[in-house]
């Protein structure tokens, strides 16, 4: 008999909830019953709620059990589980479990499927024919391609891919940069980080496409600290590829060149803003940069530089590989393709819903999400990350894109939904944006270096009752000065949750004293 | 007079010259392409508000109050770091910007004190006021409880008044280049700091950028809390190095408040020093001498006199000493530090009243050899661009200068176009700072032996001809072309490679070939240097050796290019133009022309002597001889700066009579029986000549407080002595300096004060004067190549002085000293200090900080130590601004074989540990005939260097007669030994030498 495969996921969330030791276990009582088997460290299927989540290749395909606890091991042996035996935790094939075969994975669609390190199983699965294709394009066709797909930066600003490539081919620059902004500081997303860990060569792949479409040689991947798997996936994997001549001085035989390195951050959320990350890249002090000039003619070190989000580079090799007609042919308005949501906060079912724009917040809050852990009503939804604004459920028909979120005064931004049950206070949420503002602003600019800590102590007044009229007049004039006057997002989208939260929960910002709650 | 307030356009202007038309405010305005909104509506007219942005800076965009609305666009960027488009539309003003603009100053006045501690200096009440700002509605943290940091002596940091707009940090790293500043923390708590420290121990070179780029009061000259706030401003020129530097002093009453760069000054555009920014105190200082002095003897005390006293007995005594020893046995030495006009009388003074040519300049004794050398080759005894020049600088080929402690201005503007690109090479024996500090390399360091200057540039010039690098068209088209393939033949000879002089240099081949590449194959390749090249016995043969190399890669006439001497003194361009040199008249023209004397004796009235008069080192030899016993010192301190200071004494105290004119008793007024006081620069009025020819006016910010001008002095003595010069103002004498010099002939008062500054030559040719000079074809018509052959100093090593001792200046003090250390500069620098390398000083046991004897043939003196790596093996180096350290008591004698510019760079010496420290010190007794040595000395070592062809005795002859007094051809010709005397030296005895005077034509 063969030895059978077993898939416990490396992921750093699977391993927070213990997938190492289940792993261990797992190995431990198979040599203790003398059963040959493989384990593979695969990333997350995303569905965290159900990690560890174990798989076991059968004849059938690959059945799950989880979440699987090193006490249950036994159990499952008992069951028999190698043979995909039942068990409590049986969860039955994973690609027919109901909340992953209702997503549309294109971005995700190797991520938790194989060893993320093993280059024979990105290319069995479809790696790399994105990058041929592009390969045996002129730049100008590559460049056209990504515009026709619709796609847009996924970081939050929602700017269309193609057009900032297009202009970083048009200028004339001996050298130019791709930088891969994997900084990823929002509360409640963690999408980046799920796909370096589980599919790191997709990305890449994604910036080798993007190097070739805009005439690069030289990429960074500024990766946050907070990140250590993720820092070793990427650079184990950068070695692979380059020892596999997918990066380098002759990519894939083409002559062509173009190699990466990884820039590791220090702890400054404002350090994922474009300009800022360029500046830390650089060597120095995380402070915004005027715009203009665009990084895109002025960027690292003074050159053209394409800035990209992880999750829009790691969706090129799709779009290479499937056509721009593909990609475009989900979504909704001038959203286009799909988005890699991520629910969050105080969710039954949270984890990774990649599905097509113009899902509604209450499918993803209330089908995939099933509610709130605690089992207490949902009160607030939170979406975009800690600038983003605060939703109330009567809002949740609201159609998941850049435009709807926009003109219901929100923001999808990185696509995290962090969600509240009816315990959340709003004025102290709001008054935590403030003071998240107050300790990640760079300080260069007023607005946001001083504002944030006068909004944070008005808030603190409102809350305490003092003067309540004028300190709202003045938290909301505060508003007005940061939106219009900050020199970046951190300062310009602080009001965002300050104001959602006091349009849609009024009651919050009444004197505590006369509130019944 | 009021307090003159230049205008601010909020960023720098643009680099482009074609125009786009924008309209703000409903006004069409047309502008370069890439300007600012901000600097556009300043042009039209239209004061945006702004705090964080100023035109000496990058637009940073911090502040916000300077947001526009710009049609068609969403948001309100703004207006610094955003530039014009073609055909937009601006609207400067709109209810929301208002709101933006109060908001903004409500935040910042949130956390600002109520009154600022220097009052309307601080420009936050007012742009509140501005904006309109009438409540501060919050209240919460501040950081108004900051201690002050009051540790620099001239200037406070006061935390409490910053509005962290960066101006200062920005100042430090884009105007300075020091990059002391930075900001600590981030968010509300971003505050300015001194990297960490107090501004005291911080890297900080007190430049003052960070001061005047404040606007608020957080960073305020002292005196502004001493003083107060000043009220009118005089537009002056500083008075320390060759730079130049424009200010504005700022005064409350006849009280200097603070002096403050001047952004419409032409050669620092805004920027300054430390010596010129903050150390001015010493004018005002309590050792001033006010009052004229005479005594009979110098052992005798001083006595207070009145000016007419002590001029009747100055006049007596020098009339009584030529009516004993003859018209020739007195002269005087003008003064780089005086103005123009009052160099110009004094010269005028000793040609005329004297009735010799026995004057002569303390530029002696720093650049007389690039007057010589440029004047060979090029036809002008001056650099040939103007400092903006370095900006369009590919290669910087730095030579024996430090221009970060002696130039610090220009080095700021020099390391803005090393960051941007610009590749330097350094030939220096110590890593100066230049050759690494933040943000630039040098991409070659020459790290040569002092005393071998000529081998390397020979070498480097033999790779570009020995590797087909020569410009030849540029060669063809604009030099001589018989000098030059002399000179080709000479520099391809083997000897010249860099091969064969690696063992005298120590420069390994490689990077000499390397760098010389580097050189030739830049599109714009400049030369700058210092005295490292000129005060060597090769130093006149060095800047030839530079001005061949310059004009064989065709370096020469157009921005970027050139040879650009970087002048010690405020004046000494000035001086030397203004005949101070005993050969020359006003103009660089030879006293035995006929036609140009001619000029003079019209213009004075007074029959001129065609012979040259004495040099400097000259005249104490003539004293020692017993035939030289009266001179006129104007603002030099001889006995503390020049060589071999021993000699210098002697020959003082055998004088009769030595006149004195300076503000403070001196070294030299300790030999002196008449002191004549003179005035500061603040009390002076004329002009000063800089270092790239640049002709400024200096303006009298306060009274003379000895009640005269120094000229009127020397007129009066003059007077007295039966020549009467009758000048009502200051002007009138740069009108007669007009009248008789044709490269200033379109220069006067009134045209400066129109121009702001002019660099000559200014002449109905260039009314506005000339920036770069040569540019298509050589003041001398064709360039002429010389040929420079490496003669090796006779001041060599031995088994007795193994050591190389090396002398240069540090960027708190200034030369002697007599000013820097009368103000709080001494905090940085109390006393001279020997650096000695680690192995050197490990061979000896000397440790850090101990005291050293250091000694040479001439003489010895104690010094404290400091180990550094910033000398080879085999070298020690000091400054010499402390009387008491005596590092010229060590140097020697040995000059320029063509100008007798002193060896300062070389002096074999040994060192020792020293247990009693000063003490120690023996005094060096002289003895023999002195001026009969150095006439030998000089006659073999003009015959080893004189570059020539077939006949050098004819050059030797010519170069004798051009430059000697009578008295010491004869000397030469009657009393010298033949038997120690080189062969050439006397083949050109046998030529009529001490016979007639011939007309020399260059």
């Amino acid at each position: 008999m063969t030895a059978t495969t077993i898939y416990v996921p490396r992921d750093s969330a699977a391993r927070s909830v213990g997938a190492d030791e289940v792993a261990l276990s797992i190995a431990k009582e198979a040599a203790l019953r003398k059963i040959d088997i493989v384990t593979v460290r695969n990333g997350s299927r995303g569905a965290l709620w159900l990690e560890p989540l174990v798989e076991i290749a059968t004849e059938q395909g690959r059945i799950a059990y989880g979440p699987v606890e090193v006490s249950d091991i036994n159990s499952l042996f008992d069951a028999d589980f190698l043979r995909g035996g039942s068990h409590p935790l049986a969860l039955g094939k994973t690609e027919e479990i109901p909340w992953l075969a209702r997503q549309d994975r294109i971005t995700f669609a190797r991520v938790g499927i194989n060893d993320p390190l093993s280059c024979l199983d990105y290319e069995k699965n479809g790696g790399l024919v994105g990058l041929r294709r592009a390969l045996e394009m002129k730049a100008e066709e590559i460049v056209a391609e990504v515009t026709e797909s619709g796609v847009r930066g996924r970081g939050g600003a929602g700017f269309p891919a193609g057009i900032k490539w297009r202009t970083v081919l048009q200028a004339d620059s001996d050298l130019k940069y791709i930088c891969c902004n994997a900084d990823e500081g929002d509360s409640g997303t963690f999408a980046d980080r799920m796909l370096m860990e589980g599919d790191p060569f997709t990305l890449i792949e994604g910036m080798t496409i993007a190097a070739v479409a805009v005439g690069a040689r030289e990429g960074v991947i500024y990766l946050r600290s907070e990140y250590p798997d993720a820092i070793a996936t990427i650079r184990q994997a950068i070695d692979l590829a380059r020892a596999n001549g997918w990066l380098g001085r002759n990519i894939l035989g083409t002559g062509k060149e173009f190699d990466l390195r990884i820039r590791v951050g220090a702890g400054s959320y404002v350090c994922g803003e474009e300009t800022a990350m360029l500046e830390s890249i650089e060597g120095k002090r995380g402070v915004i940069r005027s715009k203009p000039p665009l990084p895109a003619i002025y960027g690292l070190f003074g050159k053209p530089t394409v800035i990209n989000n992880v999750l829009t580079l790691a969706s090129i090799p799709a779009i290479l590989a499937d056509g721009a007609a593909a990609y475009k042919s989900r979504g909704v308005g001038r959203s286009l393709g799909t988005q890699v949501f991520q629910l969050a906060g105080n969710i039954a079912r949270g984890g990774i819903v990649e599905t097509a724009f113009g899902v509604t917040l209450d499918t993803l809050v209330n089908d995939f999400g099933a509610g709130t852990l605690s089992g207490r009503p949902v009160r607030a939804v939170q979406i975009g990350g800690p600038l983003g604004a605060y939703f109330p459920i009567t809002s949740f028909s609201i159609s998941m894109d850049y435009e709807s979120l926009l003109s219901a005064g929100g923001m999808l931004g990185h696509g995290g939904i962090v969600v509240f049950d009816e315990s959340v206070d709003l004025a102290v949420q709001a008054k935590f944006a403030m003071e998240f503002c107050a300790i990640e602003s760079c300080g260069k600019c007023t607005p946001c270096r001083l504002g944030s800590t006068r909004g944070a102590e008005t808030i603190q007044k409102i809350m305490d009752g003092d003067d309540l009229g004028a300190n709202k007049k003045l938290l909301l004039d505060l508003c007005e000065v940061m939106t219009d006057g900050s020199l970046c997002a951190l300062g310009g989208l602080t009001p965002m949750p300050v104001k959602s939260a006091m349009i849609h929960f009024p009651e919050d910002f009444d004197s505590r004293t006369e509130r019944i709650r | 007079m009021t307090l003159l307030i230049e205008t601010d356009f909020g960023t720098p202007s643009s680099s482009r010259t074609e125009l786009v038309g924008v309209e703000i405010d409903g006004v069409a305005v047309s502008i370069p392409a890439d300007t600012s909104i901000m600097r556009a509506a300043a042009t039209a007219g239209i004061d945006l508000p702004k705090l964080c942005a100023t035109d000496s800076l990058k637009a940073f965009g911090s502040c916000r109050l300077c947001v526009v609305e710009i049609d068609g666009r969403s948001g309100t960027p703004s207006s610094c770091t955003t530039p014009v488009v073609d055909g937009m539309k601006i609207s400067t003003q709109s209810d929301r910007l208002d709101r933006i603009r109060q908001g903004v100053m409500e935040l910042y006045m949130s956390d600002h004190p109520e009154k600022c501690a220097t009052g309307d200096e601080c420009e936050m009440h007012g742009m509140a006021k501005q904006v309109g700002l009438t409540e501060i509605r919050y209240s919460g943290r501040t950081h108004l409880d900051l201690p002050k940091d009051e540790t620099n002596p001239y200037f406070t940091f006061d935390s409490t008044e910053c509005i962290v707009c960066n101006r200062c940090v920005r100042a430090c790293d884009e105007v300075q280049g020091t990059f002391a500043l930075t900001i600590e923390n981030r968010g509300f708590e971003a505050r300015v700091s001194s990297s960490g420290t107090s501004f005291i121990e911080s890297e900080c070179v007190s430049c003052g950028a960070c001061v005047q780029a404040c606007p608020t009061g957080a960073l305020t000259e002292k005196t502004l809390y001493t003083i107060g706030t000043p009220t009118r401003s005089v537009i002056t020129t500083c008075a320390y190095c060759g730079v130049g530097c424009s200010f504005k002093a700022e005064m409350r009453g006849d009280e200097l408040v603070r002096m403050v760069p001047y952004k419409a000054g032409g050669a620092n555009e805004g920027h300054s020093c430390v010596k010129g920014r903050f150390a001015w105190g010493y004018a005002t200082h309590e050792d001033r001498i006010t009052t004229p002095m005479v005594r009979e003897l110098i052992t005798d005390p001083w006595r207070k006199v009145s000016w007419q006293e002590a001029i009747s007995f100055a006049a007596t005594g020098l009339k009584s000493i030529q009516s004993r020893y003859g018209v020739d046995s007195i002269g005087g030495i003008t003064s780089s530090r005086c103005t123009n006009e009052e160099v110009y009388v004094v010269q005028k003074m000793i040609r005329a009243a004297f009735g010799n040519n026995n004057v002569d300049t303390c530029a002696r004794v720093c650049h007389s050899p690039t007057g010589y050398g440029l004047g060979k080759t090029f036809g002008t005894s001056a650099g040939t661009q103007d400092f903006e020049s370095v900006d369009h600088s590919d290669v910087i080929l730095l030579i024996g200068a430090n221009p970060t402690a002696a130039h610090p201005v220009f080095a700021s503007r020099m390391k803005q176009a090393l960051r941007k690109g610009t590749q330097l090479i350094v030939v220096d024996p110590r890593a100066i700072a230049l050759t690494r500090s933040p943000h630039i390399e040098a991409a070659y360091h020459l790290q040569l032996l002092p005393g071998t200057n000529v081998a390397v540039i020979n070498a480097i010039a033999h790779v570009i001809a020995t590797e087909g690098l020569i410009d030849r068209e540029f060669v063809n088209a604009r030099c001589d072309l018989q000098s030059f393939a002399q000179w080709e033949e000479f520099i391809r000879l083997p000897v010249n490679s860099p091969e064969a002089l690696e063992s005298s240099t120590r420069v390994p081949a490689e990077e000499v070939r390397a760098a010389a590449r580097l050189f030739a194959a830049a599109k714009n390749a400049s030369i700058y240097y210092g005295l490292g090249v000129t005060e060597h016995s090769q130093g006149s043969t060095m800047v030839m050796g530079i001005a061949n190399l310059a004009m064989a890669t065709g370096n020469i006439g157009r921005p970027g290019v050139g040879v650009n001497p970087l002048r010690g003194q405020n004046n000494v361009q000035g001086s030397c133009d203004m005949g101070s040199f005993p050969h020359e008249l006003p103009g660089y023209r030879h006293i035995s022309s006929g036609e140009v004397r001619q000029i003079f004796e019209s213009k004075w009235g007074v029959k001129l002597k065609s012979e040259p008069g004495l040099r400097i080192p000259n005249m104490f030899d003539a004293a020692l001889a017993g035939e030289f016993k009266g001179l006129y010192i104007q603002g030099e301190d001889i006995a503390q700066s020049d060589p071999n200071i021993s000699h210098v004494h002697a020959a003082l105290r055998a004088m009769e009579m030595i006149i004195v004119q300076d503000l403070f008793l001196n070294e030299t007024s300790k030999f002196a029986h008449v002191f004549l006081p003179g005035t500061s620069f603040l009390e002076k009025d004329g002009t000063f000549t800089n270092a790239e020819r640049r002709i400024n006016r200096v303006r009298p910010v306060m009274p003379s407080k000895t009640g005269k001008s120094e000229w009127e002095v020397t007129c009066d003595l003059s007077k007295a002595l039966g020549f009467e010069m009758d000048y009502t103002e200051a002007a009138e004498i740069m009108d007669e300096i007009a009248a008789v010099t044709p490269t200033f002939s379109g220069v006067s008062f009134a045209r400066l004060d129109q121009l702001g500054s002019i660099q000559w030559p200014c002449n109905d040719a260039n009314p506005d004067g000339t920036s770069v000079m040569h540019v298509d074809h050589f003041v001398r018509g064709e360039g002429q190549f010389m040929k420079t052959p490496y003669i090796p100093t006779d001041e060599k090593t031995s088994r007795k002085f193994p050591l190389l001792l090396t002398t240069g200046r540090i960027l708190s003090q200034y030369n002697v000293g007599a000013q820097t250390r009368r103000t709080p500069n001494v905090i940085w620098h109390s006393e001279d200090i020997l650096d000695i390398h680690e192995s050197d000083a490990a061979l000896r046991g000397i440790s850090d900080g101990s005291w050293v004897r250091l000694s040479s043939r001439v003489g010895e003196t104690v010094l404290k130590s400091r180990i550094t790596s910033e000398v080879p093996a085999g070298v020690v180096y000091t400054t010499f601004h402390f009387p008491e350290s005596g590092a010229n008591v060590i140097t020697t004698d040995f000059s320029d074989w063509a100008t007798n510019c002193p060896e300062y760079k070389v002096t074999a010496v040994e060192i020792s540990p020293s247990l009693r420290g000063p003490e120690e010190i023996h005094e060096h007794v002289m003895g023999g005939d002195m001026q009969l040595e150095s006439i030998i000395r000089m006659a073999n070592q003009i015959a080893a260097n004189v570059p020539t062809g077939a006949a050098p005795e004819y050059a030797v002859a010519h170069h004798i007669e051009q430059f000697w007094t009578p008295v010491m051809r004869q000397r030469l010709n009657k009393e010298a030994d033949r038997s120690r005397l080189l062969p050439i030296v006397l083949r050109a005895l046998e030529l009529d030498v001490s016979g007639s005077i011939v007309e020399v034509s260059d």
